[in-house]
This record gives C-alpha cells, structure tokens and sequence, in this order.
C-alpha cells in the first residue's frame, strides 16, 4: 500500500526534490468505478526539483512520471502534478518555509 | 532495466503496429484531438472532465474518443504517447500532455494560440 509519505520519499531521492507536497485525494473517489477494482489512489503532488529548471512541464511531467513507474496504474490511479524549479517557487505559491 | 525511462520506451515497442498505425492516423489527421474517459457531454472522470471544459471554453471545434470503449487502445495510447495517464491531448499532431498541462498552457495564454495556429495551417483534417 502506498503511502502520501512513500510517494514523498520516493520523489524526494528520485528527483532531488526540495520540497514534496502530496494530498491524498482519494477518498473524494470513494465511489469511483474503478477504485472499488483496487487500481490505486488519487493523488495531488506539489514538487520542488532542481532537475525541472530549463525543462518544459511535459518534460517535468515525465520525469515524475518515470520515478513513480513502478507505482503508476498500480497504487496509483490518478496524480495531479505541479512542477517546480526553485527559481519558480516565489511565484508558485508555495509556503515560503518550503525548503525540505 | 535500472532506468524507469528505459523502461517505459521497451514498453513502447511493445505496441501492436495495427494499433499504433491506427493511433498515429488519428493524432494526425484531427487539428485538436483527445483521449478521454466518456464523451465531452458526459465525462467519467474529474480530469476528463476538466480538459473537454477547457477545450469548450476556446471554441474551436475538437474531436474527442472515449478510450473506456476500447480496452486495447485505453492501454495503447499510453504506451504510444510513453504517459501513464488519460486524458491526453493532441494538438496538430503533436503531443501536448494530460489536464494538469492543458490547464497550465490555458492559464498562461499558451493553449488558444497553439490552436489557432494549428487551425491556420492547411493540411489535417477537421
């Protein structure tokens, strides 16, 4: 079972991220179809990585994407994804403590 | 494997070539397609849901297929797109992500011009 503290870790060594927020979403699918089939959870992640700077949100999209490959459409049903660099972090809305 | 990229592209050659001939004859022959779950006047999911609203609110016309309908094209187009999710979204042939990405290119004016110009360009159909 995983964990909004897994998929934490998880990004955090995977992408050097400096910051991971993740809300677990998925008891606003309790009655979706396919999470009853066990499919995974839903989750909302905030991410803060060195390794986004000078890459478009679809390339940052795929680097989370690769570090969770294991997880994705196993425990993970659904992410919704904000991708940061640190430069981007004053303007993003992200609590200004935000640095792991 | 050690390196989840790699992965993922072995898995992309995995595609049956019917179905990824099929897929590249649909992303290239349609101005603004998307691969969805539902119909854009009944979407089964929130992220769905959200990607038809914003192709809606640009006025252009869109051509969208319910993946929920076809099993081996639900899997399929992940694998041809190398993106683990649905919606995704197709503009001029090229790939442009799922909600969270249509959203952020819509907040920073990004989307309408991208589809215009694919609008403004002879060539695709529809």
């Amino acid at each position: 079972m995983l964990t909004s503290n897994r998929l934490r870790q998880l990004l955090a060594e995977k992408l050097q991220a400096l910051y991971v927020h993740v809300e677990d979403e998925s008891h606003r699918h309790a009655g979706h179809g396919e999470r009853q089939q066990g499919s995974g959870g839903h989750y909302r992640v905030q991410v803060v990585s060195p390794l986004f700077a000078g890459k478009t949100s679809l390339q940052r999209h795929r680097l989370v994407y690769a570090a969770l490959a294991e997880e994705m459409g196993q425990s993970i049903h659904a992410l919704a994804l904000q991708t940061y660099s640190p430069e981007e972090v004053p303007t993003a809305g992200i609590p200004h403590n935000w640095i792991a | 494997m050690a390196c989840p990229l790699l992965s993922l592209n072995w898995l992309a050659t995995m595609l049956d070539p019917l179905l990824e001939e099929k897929i590249r004859n649909q992303v290239r022959t349609h101005k603004v397609l998307i691969y969805m779950k539902g119909t854009p006047e009944m979407p089964l999911c929130g992220f769905s849901y959200a990607a038809v609203r914003i192709l809606d609110s640009l006025g252009f016309p869109y051509t969208a297929i319910n993946v929920l309908e076809d099993p081996e094209l639900r899997q399929g187009i992940k694998e041809f797109s190398n993106w683990p999710t649905i919606p995704q979204i197709y503009i001029d042939g090229e790939f442009v992500g799922g909600c969270d990405i249509l959203q952020e290119m819509h907040a920073r004016n990004e989307l309408r011009p991208l589809v215009e110009a694919a609008f403004a360009k002879a060539g695709t159909q529809s």
